[in-house]
């Protein structure tokens, strides 16, 4: 999961002009994103359904496959029409602006392209891209028994309503390095034996996984179903969690395999649950500031150098004792106060009498 | 619109964008992409081939716009909207597209230079 700085950031430009994409490139690199380039619609098309890109600069007028077939084509790939698309183009007329924007695509620039316009553009486009990335990884399909009976129960229904929980974020640490070290079945089958831990540690706790996207997952506890001490649960199994990778690597050592690590983030508080989607196929989604703050703490795991950190929401709200460890205020995006961290003392029985 | 081939602003304002070593990259570039454009221009005019022409056209409007050749992509941009039938005009509209190129061309050199 990419961060919010946009850095990095993997573009496309298609452009079947030299002049235009080398300027074009140059730009973009400029604002430090990695660009590739395409002569034509046809060229792109092939590169977007090979490797993964966060936008699309596209020109118009090109032989072979023009921009507006490649907007065609990619409203109809289900992998490719959330990708943005910026056009840029000097291309006469508004109608032909129009129909860009029909077909999907996020934005217009005339060329010649202004610089300070194209970098406010892509940080616009970018941004969006990764909202739309975490609300997609949130939607994500799921079935356990407790949702299957609060669908029935609540008839359906696909409103929200605001509940009291925690939200836990994991993922493996340095996935990456390791997925591409071993063949693909090899890291199949190990996320498909990490999985198997986590779901067990958590629901063993009261919680569901409402998402899982490459090596991460999201977790609640206190919805669907309310958990009077959400608190617990999650620091409960985040222990589990940690216990079960354990045993996992001393597996994975005696067979000679690759060993893992996990972060876990938990934050507690008020969040809106429900059911998105339509009538035949509903997700179970949370969103708030508290999703926020335990998506976040997650990735402090790696600078904290600490397994499991919690917020000061969920420490207050623990009620038996856990092995905790003030790690003081830390600034977190999209929070306007700094929130209270705690690193989680993992190895050790949760202890009784250290608040 | 000044008669100067180009227009000072809009280089200058490339080349504090972009920079200067990269711009004259550029300008390399375009000078050898060009004639391949107006040889487009010239055989898509032959074979009668519309599309074509008006992509050649508006590659060069394009490019000129972006060093400031505003002539000239004033030129192309006319072709780039007239199609075929314009460029077979009274005045040999391609004869002067090529002239407003080479007054292009030399700038861009000396702009180099300088």
């Amino acid at each position: 999961m990419r961060e919010g700085n946009h850095g990095g950031a993997r573009v496309l430009v298609v452009d079947d002009n030299k002049v235009n994409r080398l300027l074009l490139t140059r730009n973009l690199e400029l604002m430090h994103l990695h660009v590739t380039t395409a002569e034509n619609g046809r060229v792109a098309l092939e590169m977007l359904r090979r490797e993964a890109f966060d936008l699309l600069l596209l020109d118009i007028e090109m032989p072979e496959m023009n921009g507006f077939e490649v907007l065609e084509q990619l409203v109809r790939d289900l992998q490719l029409r959330d990708l943005p698309v910026i056009v840029t183009s000097s291309l006469e007329g508004v109608d032909n602006v129009v129909r860009c924007i029909e077909l999907g695509a996020e934005d217009y620039l005339n060329k010649p392209v202004n610089p300070v316009l194209l970098k406010a553009r892509i940080g616009a486009s970018l941004e969006k891209k990764r909202l739309r990335d975490q609300q997609k990884e949130l939607v994500r399909r799921f079935a356990t028994a407790e949702v299957a009976q609060d669908l029935q129960e609540s008839g359906f229904s696909l409103g929200g309503k605001r509940v009291n929980g925690s939200v836990m974020f994991s993922d493996i640490r340095n996935f990456t390095p390791l997925a591409e070290s071993q063949p693909p079945e090899e890291t199949i089958e190990l996320l498909n034996t990490y999985y198997t831990l986590m779901f067990n540690a958590i629901s063993g706790h009261g919680g569901i996984v409402s998402q899982m996207a490459g090596d991460g997952l999201m977790a609640v506890f206190g919805a669907p179903l309310p958990l009077p001490d959400h608190c617990d649960a999650a620091v409960r199994a985040a222990l589990e969690m940690i216990e079960m990778i354990e045993l996992f690597n001393a597996d994975q050592a005696a067979a000679g395999k690759p060993q893992i690590r996990i972060g876990i983030g938990i934050a507690s508080g008020e969040m809106v649950a429900g059911y998105t989607g339509t009538n035949e196929r509903a997700t179970y989604t949370c969103i708030g500031d508290t999703v926020n703050v335990a998506s976040r703490l997650e990735a402090h795991t790696k600078l904290a150098e600490r397994a499991i950190l919690i917020d000061g929401v969920t420490r207050a709200g623990l009620r038996e004792s856990a092995k905790l460890e003030a790690l003081g205020p830390v600034n977190i995006r999209g929070k306007a106060q700094p929130v209270e961290v705690f690193g989680v003392t993992v190895g050790e029985k949760v202890a009784v009498g250290q608040k | 619109m000044t008669d100067a081939a180009i227009d000072r602003a809009t280089f200058e304002n490339l080349k504090a964008t972009a920079g200067a070593d990269f711009v004259h990259e550029l300008i390399d570039t375009f000078l050898t992409e060009a004639p391949a454009m107006f040889e487009d221009l010239r055989s898509a005019l032959a074979a009668n081939d519309a599309a074509r022409f008006k992509r050649a056209a508006h590659s060069l409007k394009s490019n000129s716009n972006t060093f400031g050749a505003l002539t000239l992509g004033a030129k192309a941009k006319n072709l780039e909207l007239g199609g075929l039938a314009s460029a077979r005009e009274p005045g040999d509209p391609l004869d002067a597209l090529a002239r407003e190129y080479a007054r292009v061309a030399a700038a861009l050199k000396e702009l180099k230079r300088a």
